[in-house]
């Protein structure tokens, strides 16, 4: 992200021109969750007015609490934590093991095991599917939150370990290997040395996994039924259900879902930009 | 790979073959037991699965009672459907006018985010954020913005004199309404071409300007053969992806109308979920599987005419 003084635009037209381009696109990506936050906090049935208010002349965010009461969403949003957390916990834990295992143990078939790696990045998961949902039948783990982060405990997916190994690779060897000859085992180098100086790949993959998780509809359709283990993207159907009738409380509950990741997505910016970069630079 | 070691060597680093030769055991214990949870992972929840989903598509089963071996018959069954050639051609449809128009927007964005201007990281951030969107929220807020009557898109064009437009609704137009919808959020692509497009070198395109080119011939003629390899990238991640693509029609449209929005993990799941036919669906499954196979196959069979590699070799 080179954005040294001197390689500024120069012309006082370029600037302008430059700043108005970037201004539209800003206001195209902003506008549909202004239109969100608007919707949610406008009265009953006002949302079915035309012309629609741009800036509205009363707010309503009693919306929210009527929402909310529509149903078990407390219980829905710890569901939500609950899997984002253990699915990601269990993304970086083996991911990374995986990862530091391709960048720096030359183990038998390493090269084999990584073209498989890769591999199953162009799998479509639609294929995997029906068996996985019967794997989880016959292992009575149906209906409950199981399926929904145990799977990610066992590599997290071959985009982290690949983002990570990237990392990794971009690594000084010496100090690994200094401590190869004082002696050291395998894991004490990776959990002392390594991890910690693999910190910014970790913070991109933790971010990464967490939005995918909080975000997860496929997931929680196939795999849950009953209320009790139903998570906050799920829960946001009961108002589909209504043919759409009320969109003031949808936009509500589904901007209340929007605030965790924003605030993720902006304490943890840089890691995520990074985050992209590093596996962009997968296909040079 | 980054390093050219030939596939099963036991020693890949063959320049330190004597410092590693007395740890070679060692090495390849710590490998597989730091490789342990992938791979079980990898027998369990993909190569598994794979297999079953093509053992279960030569059956007839309900997710209930007993197995019945039917040979090919889902697969006779399939060629004769209907609804089957008509989720493939929505699918191709959204697929092939989707991905190009998302990776067109992306690079557009990605060289307004290349601009060198004060402040343009906040803009960065700006437009990453529809795709950071939970996707159920993202469908529901589309069918809000696409709502006939109230919708924000209808809202913007009477007040310009345009006649509204009947979005999801109309058979003809529901599915150039859902890529419209699709190119709100190309974040992803967009970060990946802004990347490529700050490797590009400064000294080429300087000199390329004392030559006398103007931007944009500059821009095609050095940028985009320069990006090539990450706009084949995103061309192969983004055709698999909308070949996947579920949620918005699901939610959005429930296929229609008229099946005009059928996309096939649609049917996947309607023939394995809401029919109980998980035959039927694995042999649809597979299909799809085959079929992108085929497009990525093609795809590189062909990029060797327009990626370039500067290294000269193909990509890892």
């Amino acid at each position: 992200m080179v954005d040294r003084e001197e390689k500024y635009i120069g012309t006082i037209s370029g600037k302008l021109m430059a700043y108005i381009l970037l201004a539209l696109g800003g206001v195209i990506s902003l506008m549909p969750l202004y239109w969100l936050v608007l919707t949610s906090l406008r009265p009953a049935g006002a949302e079915f007015t035309y012309p629609p208010e741009w800036i509205p002349s009363s707010f309503h965010p009693e919306n929210y609490g009527v929402a909310w009461n529509r149903a078990p969403f407390w219980l829905f949003t710890f569901n939500s934590i609950l899997v984002t957390f253990l699915a990601t916990l269990g993304t970086l834990l083996t991911a990374s093991m995986a990862a530091y295992a391709f960048a720096r143990i030359p183990f038998y078939g390493r090269n084999v095991w990584f073209a498989l790696t890769l591999s199953t990045m162009m799998l479509p998961w639609a294929v995997t599917l029906i068996p996985r949902f019967l794997l989880f039948k016959y292992l009575s783990l149906l209906d409950s939150l199981w399926p929904l982060f145990l799977p990610f405990w066992f590599g997290g997916g071959a985009f982290y370990i690949f983002l990570v190994r990237q990392f990794i690779m971009t690594l000084p060897v010496e100090m690994e290997e200094a401590a190869v000859v004082d002696g050291a085992s395998r894991l004490r180098i990776f959990l002392m040395i390594t991890m910690p100086l693999t910190k910014p790949a970790i913070a991109a993959v933790g971010v990464f996994s967490f939005i995918q998780h909080w975000n997860d509809f496929m997931g929680p359709l196939i795999f849950t039924n009953s209320e009790e283990s139903r998570t906050l993207a799920l829960g946001l159907r009961y108002f589909g259900d209504e043919q759409f009738t009320e969109f003031r409380l949808i936009m509500a509950v589904a901007t209340v879902m929007l605030v965790p990741v924003l605030v993720v997505f902006f304490a943890a910016n840089k890691y995520f930009v990074s985050g992209v970069a590093l596996s962009g630079l997968a296909g040079r | 790979m980054a390093d050219a070691v030939p596939l099963g060597v036991s020693s890949p680093v063959p320049g330190k073959k004597p410092r590693w030769s007395r740890k070679v055991k060692a090495d390849n214990v710590a490998g597989y037991l730091f490789m342990a949870p992938w791979i079980i992972g990898f027998l369990a929840f993909t190569v598994g699965p794979m297999l079953a989903s093509g053992y279960l598509s030569l059956t007839k089963y309900s997710g209930f009672g007993a197995i019945k071996w039917v040979g090919f018959e889902n697969y006779d069954k399939i060629f004769q459907d209907d609804l089957f050639y008509t989720a493939l051609y929505n699918t191709s449809y959204y697929a092939f006018l989707g991905v190009p128009a998302q990776l067109l927007v992306a690079l557009c964005l990605a060289v307004l985010l290349n601009m060198k201007v004060r402040y343009v990281n906040v803009f960065r951030t700006v437009y990453y954020i529809p795709t950071v969107t939970p996707a159920v929220a993202n469908v529901f807020l589309w069918v809000w913005i696409f709502n006939f009557d109230f919708g924000l898109i209808n809202s913007l064009l009477r007040l310009i004199g345009i006649s509204p437009v009947n979005w999801l609704w109309d058979p003809q137009i529901v599915k150039p309404a859902l890529i419209l919808m699709s190119l709100w959020s190309v974040g992803q692509q967009m970060v990946i071409f802004l990347a490529a497009l700050q490797g590009v070198s400064e000294e080429l395109l300087e000199a390329a300007s004392i030559d006398g080119a103007t931007n944009f011939r500059r821009f095609l003629r050095i940028t985009v053969p320069l990006i090539s390899p990450v706009i084949f990238l995103n061309l192969i991640i983004g055709i698999i992806n909308l070949f996947q693509t579920f949620t918005v029609a699901f939610i959005a449209t429930r296929g229609g109308p008229i099946n005009s929005s059928l996309f096939y993990v649609l049917y996947i799941y309607r023939k394995g979920f809401e029919s109980f036919s998980m035959g039927y669906a694995s042999g649809l499954a597979w299909i799809l599987f085959m079929i992108i196979l085929v497009i990525t196959g093609i795809q590189f069979y062909f990029a060797r005419n327009w990626v370039y590699y500067e290294s000269g070799g193909p990509p890892s």
